[in-house]
C-alpha cells in the first residue's frame, strides 16, 4: 500500500468563512490519493474538522472547489466523529445497520454484512447490547464499524481515539492499520498527536491556524506492517522530530 | 444482599412507609378535630363518614367517575394525536412553527375557566364541549415537549444521516422520533393530570348550567344540597384518579425507556 495511487479527491483553493466572520480555512490545496493513509495534523482550531466535514460534503465551501476523481454515491464515504455518536436507543447491531437501512437494504439482507463488520472490529458478542453497556473503546469500535459497513472508498476520521487511554488507543491504532492494509480504502485521519500521525500515516499534512491552511507535508515511507517495535525505532523518532518541528513552526508562524 | 442493596431496599420501604404514617396521622387528627369540636357533618364530615358515604353512594359516584375518566382519556388521546401531529409539522419547517406556535401558546395561557362558558355556548353537545376544554389544556405540554425533543436530535447524528443521503422521512422516523421519545413521555405525564383538571373544570362550568353527568357535576350538586360527605368522597376519587393517571404514565415511560434512557436506567454503580 506504499505507492499512493491517483488522486481520489482534489481540493482546489478551498476556503470556509463562517457566518460569524471566522475564517476557518483559506486556500487549501490538497490531493487525497487513492489508498493512502493521510493525516491532518494541527493545533486546536486550525480547521481540521471543518476541512473533514467539507470533504464529506457536510456544508459548502465558501470558496474553491472539491472534486471527486471517481464516481461516488451515498455509500462511498464513511465518517467517524470524535465522539462515538451512537443512537442510544438502538442496539449495536442496529447502529451498525443504520447506513445500510438508509440505503434501503432490508434487515435480513444486511445481516451478513453487519455481522461481518462487527466481527472485523471484534464486537460479535455484543451485537445485541445497547451503547450504554459498552466501554468507551468499544463504543468507538461500533462507530468505526458503522463507517465501514458500506465498504466506503473514503474513510474520514475526526480524532476518533482522542478520548481513549493510551493502551486502548495503541490497540485500536493497530487494528485500524491492519484493516486499512487488508481493505482497499483511502483514509483521512484528523489528529493533534504527532506520534499517532507518524505511526499510522503514509502521509502527514501539517496545518496552521488563523486562517486554517496547510504549511507542511511529510511522507512517512516506513513500510507496513509497522508493529509496536516501530514505536521505539530510530526512523520513528526521526519522523516525530521532523513533524514536531513543522508543527512548532506552524504554531509560531504569523498569519499570512 | 450487599450494603448498597440493603440501603436501596430501606429507601424503598421508607418511601412507602413515611407517607403512609403521615396519612394516618392526618386522618386521626381530622377525626379528633371533628369529634372534639362536634362539628356538624354538613360543615366538615369525619373521615369515617366520608368512607361510609363513599360506599353508600357508590351507585351514583361510579357512573359519574366513568364519565369523567372516559372524557379525560378521550381528550388525552386527541391531545396526543394533535400535539404530536403539530409537533412533527412544526419540526418540518421553521415557517410553519413561527406562524402557528404563538397561537398554541395563546391557547395555553388563556385561563380555561374563562373560555369554558363560551365553548359551552358555541358547542351544542355538552360532552363535546367538555372534551374540547380538556383537550385545550392537555395538548400544549405534548406539543411543546415533543417539538423540543424532535429538535434536540444529536447534531452529528443528523449530519451522519445526511451523509448517507437519508430522506426527510428517514431522519424523522429513525432519528428525530426516537430522540423525542423521552420528551414526549414527559409531556404525556403532565398532560394526563391536566386533562383530568380540564375535564373537571369544564364539567363544573357545564354543571352550573344544570347540564352534566361527571364527577364534577356530582360535587357541585352535592354541594348545593349540603351533602358535604359526598363532596369529600367525590373529591377523594378525583385525587386518586389523578394519582393513578400519573402513576400509569410514569410506568409506561419507564417501560419504554428503561433499555436506553438515563431517566429510566437502573445504575449498577
Ligand atoms: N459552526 C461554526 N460556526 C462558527 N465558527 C466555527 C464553526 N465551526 C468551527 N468554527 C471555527 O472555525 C475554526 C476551526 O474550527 P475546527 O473545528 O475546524 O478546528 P479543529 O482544527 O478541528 O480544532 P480541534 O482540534 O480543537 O477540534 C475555529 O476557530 C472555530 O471557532
Ligand atoms: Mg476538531
Amino acid at each position: 500500500m506504499q505507492q499512493s495511487g491517483r488522486p481520489l479527491v482534489r481540493l482546489h483553493g478551498v476556503g470556509k468563512r463562517f457566518g460569524n466572520g471566522v475564517v476557518a480555512l483559506q486556500g487549501l490545496d490538497l490531493d487525497i490519493r487513492e489508498h493512502e493513509f493521510l493525516s491532518l495534523l494541527g493545533p486546536s482550531g486550525c480547521g481540521k474538522s471543518t476541512a473533514l466535514r467539507l470533504i464529506a460534503g457536510l456544508g459548502e465551501a465558501t470558496s474553491g472547489a472539491i472534486d471527486w476523481a471517481v464516481e461516488h454515491g451515498n455509500r462511498d464515504i464513511g465518517f467517524v466523529f470524535q465522539e462515538p455518536t451512537l443512537m442510544p436507543w438502538a442496539t449495536v447491531f442496529d447502529n451498525v445497520y443504520l447506513p445500510l437501512r438508509l440505503q434501503g437494504v432490508a434487515r435480513g439482507a444486511a445481516a451478513a454484512d453487519v455481522d461481518a463488520t462487527l466481527a472485523m472490529v471484534g464486537l460479535s458478542q455484543f451485537r445485541d447490547a445497547y451503547p450504554r453497556e459498552l466501554s468507551g473503546g468499544m463504543k468507538m469500535r461500533v462507530s468505526i464499524a458503522r463507517a465501514l459497513v458500506t465498504r466506503p472508498k473514503l474513510l474520514l476520521m475526526d480524532e476518533p481515539f482522542a478520548a481513549l487511554d493510551e493502551i486502548t488507543r495503541f490497540k485500536l491504532n493497530n487494528d485500524l492499520v491492519e484493516l486499512w492494509r487488508t481493505q482497499s480504502w483511502t483514509v483521512v485521519f484528523v489528529t493533534h498527536s504527532v506520534y499517532e500521525s507518524v505511526y499510522l500515516s503514509s502521509r502527514i499534512v501539517v496545518m496552521a491556524p488563523r486562517p486554517g491552511r496547510i504549511v507542511a507535508e511529510h511522507d512517512v515511507v516506513t513500510p507496513y506492517p509497522r508493529g509496536d517495535a516501530f514505536r521505539t525505532s530510530e526512523p520513528y523518532n526521526a519522523h516525530c522530530r521532523d513533524v514536531s518541528k513543522s508543527l512548532a513552526a506552524a504554531m509560531q508562524e504569523e498569519p499570512a | 444482599m450487599n450494603a448498597a442493596e440493603r440501603s436501596q431496599r430501606r429507601d424503598y420501604a421508607l418511601r412507602i412507609a413515611l407517607p403512609a404514617v403521615i396519612a394516618v396521622l392526618v386522618l386521626v387528627g381530622w377525626d379528633l378535630v371533628v369529634r372534639l369540636n362536634q362539628i356538624p357533618p354538613y360543615t366538615l364530615p369525619g373521615p369515617l363518614l366520608v368512607a361510609e358515604t363513599f360506599l353508600a353512594d357508590w351507585g351514583t359516584l361510579w357512573p359519574a367517575w366513568l364519565v369523567t375518566l372516559r372524557l379525560t382519556f378521550l381528550a388525552l388521546l386527541v391531545a396526543v394525536i394533535g400535539g404530536v401531529g403539530l409537533a412533527v409539522l412544526f419540526a418540518q419547517s421553521k415557517w410553519i412553527e413561527f406562524s402557528f406556535f404563538p397561537y398554541a401558546v395563546i391557547l395555553q395561557v388563556t385561563p380555561l375557566i374563562a373560555i369554558a362558558p363560551l365553548i359551552l355556548i358555541y358547542v351544542d353537545s355538552t360532552h363535546v364541549a367538555v372534551l374540547i376544554c380538556a383537550w385545550i389544556v392537555a395538548f400544549f405540554p405534548i406539543l411543546s415537549n415533543t417539538l423540543l425533543g424532535l429538535n434536540s436530535a444529536d447534531h452529528n447524528l443528523v449530519n451522519l444521516f445526511q451523509l448517507y443521503g437519508a430522506t426527510r422521512w428517514q431522519i424523522l422516523r429513525y432519528l428525530r422520533i426516537p430522540s423525542a421519545m423521552p420528551y414526549f413521555l414527559g409531556g404525556l405525564r403532565i398532560a394526563g393530570g391536566l386533562a383530568l383538571i380540564g375535564a373537571v373544570v369544564a364539567e363544573y362550568v357545564a354543571g352550573t348550567a344544570g347540564q352534566g353527568s361527571g364527577l364534577a357535576y356530582r360535587i357541585l350538586e352535592a354541594g348545593y344540597r349540603l351533602r358535604t360527605p359526598r363532596v369529600f368522597a367525590a373529591l377523594a376519587m378525583l385525587s386518586l384518579t389523578g394519582i393513578l393517571i400519573f402513576a400509569l404514565f410514569s410506568a409506561i415511560s419507564h417501560l419504554a425507556l428503561r433499555r436506553w434512557h438515563e431517566s429510566a436506567m437502573k445504575r449498577e454503580n
